[in-house]
């Protein structure tokens, strides 16, 4: 093997793609939601697309909280299997192009997860990102940041803690 | 609070809120702080497809309008009410294909804010699913925001 020669642009692009997609598509909740994931290296942005049906109070209107801790959830667990699966891929352990849900690996378990709703959700979309404070080899803690028009204006922040597939799953 | 003014505010509630309508949730019981919700089973929830099981963020979110549900039904509270934060323990999966009922008690209210506790069940109510702890905002008429 020529360890100098960089794999092609579009064979790595496509495999870490065809990767997260697999991921996100295996939670139907989040299809549900309308909860899609961007990628940047291996940065993953959630995005929880505007939807009537989403909406907790009309009078305002403003997206239910539910809604919103159900999609910083999503977020944290997403970005959680992603960081395993990452490894998982880029080591060759799995093969991207026949992931499924079958074959992809157990989800973390939620343990517990303490939203903060800091302002009213708008109808407009929302993101969020998850940063893992600590992932030992049964727990993790992970944050999750949400906003809507500016990045540094959050609308609602959440910190859970996760039990991890164990290796043997 | 008389049972007829009880029963509108069971069918209004949930009829107001289009996401807990679009999740099918039901109001059973309602009054004096106290709130009871079901949501069915339905694979459009589940949260991991090898096992069934109804993701953890669609019982928040049940357990979350159960909780505004008891504040507002709280003599001492109005009508609008917004979550502040909210807790949620989850202690075991819900068994995939049974319904999940949720029973929040807002058990103090001070002025400006409303303190909650919930309780989510499947059919085996022995076992609790999760537990939840919140703070939702009291709206007082007249005052600004």
């Amino acid at each position: 093997m020529n360890r100098s020669r960089p794999e092609p642009v579009q064979v790595v692009k496509e495999r870490r793609d065809r990767a997260l997609a697999a991921l996100a598509g295996s939670i139907p909740y989040a299809q549900f939601l309308g909860i899609e994931f961007e990628r940047m290296g291996d940065e993953v942005t959630a995005k929880l697309r505007f939807d009537e049906k989403l909406i907790g109070n009309p009078l305002l209107p403003a997206l239910h909280g539910g809604a919103t801790a159900a999609f910083l959830e999503t977020t944290a667990i997403v970005e959680l299997a992603w960081q395993k699966l990452w490894h998982d891929i880029e080591s060759g352990r799995l093969d991207a192009e026949t992931l499924t849900p079958d074959t992809l690996p157990r989800m973390p378990k939620t343990i517990d997860f303490t939203v903060d709703y800091l302002r009213s959700g708008l109808p407009r979309d929302a993101y969020a990102r998850a940063r893992v404070n600590r992932s030992g080899r049964r727990y993790a803690s992970v944050h999750v940041e949400a906003w809507q028009d500016n990045r540094s204006r959050l609308y609602a922040q959440a910190t859970g803690h996760f039990l991890l597939p164990s290796g043997d799953e | 609070m008389d049972e007829d003014r009880k029963r509108k505010l069971a069918r209004q509630f949930i009829e107001s809120i289009p996401h807990a309508r679009a999740l099918g949730m039901e109001l059973t019981e309602i009054g004096d702080g106290e709130a009871v919700i079901t949501m069915p089973y339905d694979t459009r929830f589940v949260g991991d497809p090898s096992t069934g099981v109804i993701h953890g963020g669609a019982v928040s979110t049940l357990m979350d309008t159960c909780g505004g549900a008891a504040v507002v039904s709280h003599p001492a509270a109005h009508a609008g009410t917004a979550t502040i934060d909210l807790r949620i323990d989850y202690m075991r999966a819900a068994t995939p294909g049974q319904r999940i009922t949720a029973r929040a008690t807002c058990y103090h209210v001070t002025r400006n804010v409303a303190f909650v506790r919930a309780v989510a069940m499947d059919e085996d109510e022995a076992k609790p699913v999760a537990t939840a702890t919140g703070a939702f905002t009291v709206e007082n008429p007249g005052r600004g925001k």
